[in-house]
């Protein structure tokens, strides 16, 4: 197995071109930084170091080792049941709610490892958040209570409210369509709409990464493109991971794709690289069997 | 480009488990409340074992929110929400042991070698604990029950077939119905089968107490043969009937025998809830202190033994009844081992 | 292509009109008619059962709501007067009913935090084989009798409240429920209260439980992944969840607690005036009435344990009618 060094520049020709013009964002917004302690050291994304996953005495997941530049998109791409989301929950410690689960190996972030001892699991995921695939607003709260749930629950307090909801809520392409309803119930929204709504409350914390789990297999194509520009505009301020079955997905999105395999045993990272090079170049043939439709 | 070559197998590991640190502090904070607990009993007025608890369960979830504090206001709650629910569960469950303990030490003081055969036939109550003997509150209890089970179990199966498998118009009405007669208070179906069975035959008898026992008895097995018919796959009815099967053929030859144990456990689930009632019987079967196996006349019964001994004051009929609160407790922990075997073998289908 | 038969495609696709539906007939056989119809009849006989209890009651009481119309309700005073002479009695169950339901009350305030906290510990907080051994605990607890509960609260847990409400007293009895001015603690609707509570925290836990545990486990990871503790996930998601489930739940407790019978009589002191002072040794409680009078009751008086009997059936009925639709509702929302 491989271990890829990748490359933390990335050459902006290679980026999948999104038709829709828009607007990036500035790279820190003033709101977050007064508000956030922000880690002086912070330094760049995230590594995943040797990592294995049980759930009981099942091996799950064997040996991935692979580094998430800072403020890119890589994909986590393959067939169904080889631990992509599994690998994806390890990354911001959903993965010790499963009862009898297990792990080894070491997960990077700001240069410490987040399974240490004395690392508060809630800061982590204050840090590195997380959009699930069925989009889930909470029912109890309205849209902009759902904007800023986390805050209330991870007790960070904000001067204004307001504004980083609109804040929120525009970097995640809702804001125009929401802003004279945010006394709505969260669920009267459509379905991509709620996708997006997710998005919003998970950039509430201001996370420096932001993982998606399948974010677009339960949307319409429509809502579907909508949250892939909001993610590629997303990706100017935080690294991205986002798993996904959808390989034309990967091939827009990401700068970057991580292709996973199951032989039956435990899921393995098979290639990791350049979108690009995955798409068009595969150094293996599994990956090019995979990326051209013969499995999956 | 580097390689990694595996030099030894990964071991699974749960690095998210507390730590040693926190276990050590959990302990910490209750060590430290159970002796300024014992403090407090000394300075107070709150004594004794249940003081003492008092003490350290409050002082407990604010020994652990002190050694949490530098962890931030969020883990703090948390921490504290833990060890709050954590109390509340020991102090509801200390009563109940309780319960379990007295009537065992208590219970076991009237148990001599002819206890479960002698009855109370020329003993008076007030006695020495080594005469007299609760059999004629037992053969009363089991005559009763299983006049009971005659009746109400097969009424319940019926009700539940209804809901089920015939699923007629008025199926939701039924179930509703069910649900609500399980609500009847004990001594309002006492009430009411003296109203009539009693007045109606001039006099108590164990046939009463059994009918009103029944009425009791029905919404239990009705309900639970309900859930166990309703687990039937539908499979197995339309390969029946695709066999040519009448309704009935199938609901007898096929659905019931499949489901027997379920059915079993219901009817035992409902004599499990009867078998201690009191109230109805002091109105229908009234008392007996000899062994008798006429269903016509007032009978002993365990629960009424309990009742009438406690009634009268003396130590040693006092100890009597908790005798038979032994008895009984003993009798609900038998069906209640019952009813796990017998689901234990339905889930096993 | 090799179809059997040749398909014209001027119609391919073209809808003209659609056909009439057929009727289908499916009569039963005989057997099955019979079946159902005994199937049927042997249903109803609950309901039969159900309105006879209420009919037979009020036929055997009518007589004392004639005589006193809805001062039975209201008034406290319980004389019998002249028993030769029924029209010197006066008799009115209204400082039992009250009674009934402050002990009642006092049970389910008592036992809900404890539910709650039961039902929480079990489903989130302790691993699958502690939780099989705690199931089975409550339901071994929910089936015993109310006479054993009787007969430990008089002898241990008797002596206990009667220290802890001298000391309340002392403390608080500037409150005047608090406030005991005769004097005379005991049996109490306090111990009552707190006796009944035992007994219906399993109830309410094993609903409770139940509702919790279907909360949508995606909302609890969503709470969980914007950096909530257990205790936050569980107050965002888990407890607004479930509250018309512990609401149902709670009023099945109520209704028990109502029609409790034995505990209550060897727990609480049989006052025949409305009383407030939860500590003091009075109480009331509809259904130990009943017990307690039922053994030396005149003809006219077993009357009016009648018609007490048809209202306790009554307010149980409805409250155990209330608790069944929020129940049920609440499992519908899963």
């Amino acid at each position: 197995m491989e271990n890829n060094q990748m490359d933390s520049q990335v050459n902006e020709t290679t980026r999948p071109h999104i038709t829709a013009k828009v607007e990036i964002p500035e790279r820190r917004s003033k709101l977050h930084t007064e508000d956030l302690q922000v880690d002086a050291a912070l330094k760049s994304g995230l590594e995943a170091r040797s990592v294995h996953a049980w759930f009981d005495k099942h091996h799950a997941l064997a040996d991935i080792s692979l580094h998430f530049p800072k403020n890119t998109v890589t994909g986590l791409i393959g067939p169904s049941g080889c631990g992509k989301s599994t690998f994806l929950r390890l990354l911001n410690r959903m993965h010790e709610f499963i009862p009898r689960a297990a792990m080894a190996g070491e997960v990077l972030f700001a240069g410490n490892d987040i399974y240490d001892p004395g690392v508060n699991p809630i800061d982590i995921r204050r840090r590195i958040g997380m959009v699930f695939q069925k989009p889930n607003p909470f029912p109890a709260m309205n849209i902009g209570e759902n904007v800023v749930a986390g805050l209330k629950l991870s007790r960070v307090k904000t001067s204004n409210k307001d504004a980083l909801i609109e804040d929120c809520l525009t970097r995640a392409g809702l804001w125009k369509e929401v802003k004279d309803r945010l006394g709505s119930a969260g669920g009267s929204l459509s379905g991509g709409q709620q996708q997006r709504l997710c998005i919003a409350r998970a950039l509430a914390l201001n996370p420096e990464v932001l993982l998606l789990d399948e974010p677009c297999s339960a949307l319409d194509p429509g809502s579907t493109l909508r949250v892939e520009e909001t993610i590629v505009q997303l990706s100017a301020t935080m690294t991205i991971v986002i798993v996904t079955h959808n390989m034309q997905q990967a091939a827009r999105v990401s700068d970057y794709c991580a292709f996973f395999l199951s032989d039956g045993g435990p899921g393995q990272l098979v290639e990791a690289d350049l979108t690009t090079n995955i798409f068009s170049n595969p150094s293996d043939s599994r990956t090019a069997d995979y990326v051209q439709g013969r499995f999956g | 480009m580097s390689i990694t070559v595996e030099t030894m197998a990964p071991v699974p590991t749960r690095p998210w488990r507390n730590s040693r640190a926190t276990g050590m502090r959990n302990l910490g904070a209750i060590v430290l409340a159970a002796i300024c607990g014992a403090a407090i009993n000394q300075v107070t007025g709150l004594s004794g074992f249940l003081g003492l608890f008092l003490a350290a369960a409050f002082l407990f979830p604010v020994f652990v929110a002190v050694a949490n504090a530098k962890r931030g206001a969020n883990v703090v709650t948390d921490r504290i929400a833990s060890a709050v629910i954590a109390v509340a569960f020991i102090a509801v469950t200390i009563p109940w042991l309780s319960i379990f303990i007295t009537v065992f030490q208590k219970g076991s003081e009237a148990f001599h070698s002819s206890y479960l055969t002698d009855d109370m036939r020329i003993t008076p109550s007030g006695d020495d604990l080594q005469y007299g003997g609760i059999a004629h509150a037992m053969v009363g209890t089991l005559l009763m029950v299983i006049v009971a089970t005659i009746i109400s179990v097969p009424f319940g199966i019926i009700a539940a077939i209804y809901i089920v498998e015939v699923k007629g118009r008025f199926a939701g009405l039924i179930r509703f119905l069910v649900q609500a007669m399980s609500g009847v208070p004990s001594i309002v179906a006492g009430l009411f089968v003296y109203s009539t069975v009693v007045i109606f035959f001039g006099g108590f008898s164990a046939w009463a107490g059994a009918v009103a026992l029944s009425i009791l008895m029905l919404p239990t097995v009705a309900r639970t043969s309900e859930e166990v018919l309703k687990l039937v796959s539908v499979d197995l009815r339309t390969s029946s009937a695709a066999l040519g099967a009448t309704q009935a053929r199938t609901v007898f030859t096929v659905v019931i025998p499949t489901v027997a144990s379920g059915l079993i456990t219901a009817a035992v689930l409902g004599v499990a809830r009867v078998v201690g009632e009191t109230a109805p019987l002091i109105l229908t079967s009234s008392y007996f202190v000899a062994t008798s196996t006429n269903l016509n006349d007032p009978i002993a019964s365990l629960p009424i033994y309990i009742f009438s001994s406690l009634g009268l004051g003396d130590q040693n009929a006092t100890a009597r009844a908790w005798g038979g609160a032994l008895v009984l407790l003993g009798l609900v922990f038998f069906f209640f081992l019952l009813t796990r075997i017998f689901s234990s073998r339905i889930k096993r289908k | 292509m090799g179809l059997p038969f040749t398909v014209s495609c001027e119609h391919y696709g073209v809808q003209t009109t659609v056909p009439e539906k057929r009727s289908i007939e499916n009569n039963l056989t005989r057997v099955d008619k019979v079946f159902q119809n005994l199937v049927t009849l042997g249903a109803f006989f609950s309901m039969v059962v159900l309105a006879a209890i209420g009919g037979f009651l009020l036929y055997r009481g009518f007589e004392i709501f004639k005589d006193f119309g809805f001062s039975f309700i209201t008034g406290s005073k319980w004389d019998i007067g002249n028993p030769e002479d029924t029209s010197t009695a006066i008799l009115g169950i209204g400082a039992m009913l009250v009674g009934s339901i402050i002990t009642a009350i006092i049970a389910v305030l008592l036992s809900v935090p404890f539910a709650v906290a039961t039902a929480l510990l079990i489903e989130f907080y302790v691993p699958g084989w502690i939780k099989t051994i705690l199931v089975s605990i409550l339901d071994l607890v929910a089936a015993l009798p109310s006479v054993v509960f009787g007969i430990w609260g008089y002898a241990v847990l008797l002596p206990l409240v009667e220290d802890w409400s001298v000391t309340i007293e002392h403390y608080l009895g500037w409150i005047p429920i608090f406030n005991v001015p005769s004097g005379i603690f005991g049996r109490s609707p306090f111990l009552a209260g707190l006796l009944l509570s035992l007994m219906i925290v399993p109830i309410i836990t094993s609903v409770a439980r139940e509702v919790y545990s279907q909360a949508p486990r995606d909302l609890i990871d969503a709470a969980s992944a914007l950096g909530g503790t257990r205790w936050g996930a569980l107050r965002a998601v888990v407890l607004p969840f479930g509250r018309s489930g512990l609401v149902g739940g709670t009023m099945l407790g109520l209704g028990r607690a109502l029609g409790e019978t034995v505990a209550v009589y060897l727990t609480l002191n049989l006052v025949f005036e409305i009383n407030f002072k939860i500590l003091a040794s009075a109480g009331g409680n509809v259904a130990s009435l009943i017990a307690t009078k039922f053994g030396e009751a005149t003809e006219y008086e077993l009357k009016a344990l009648m018609a007490s009997g048809l209202v306790l059936f009554l307010v149980t009925l409805l409250v155990n009618f209330g608790a069944t639709m929020i129940v049920n509702k609440s499992r519908k929302i899963v």
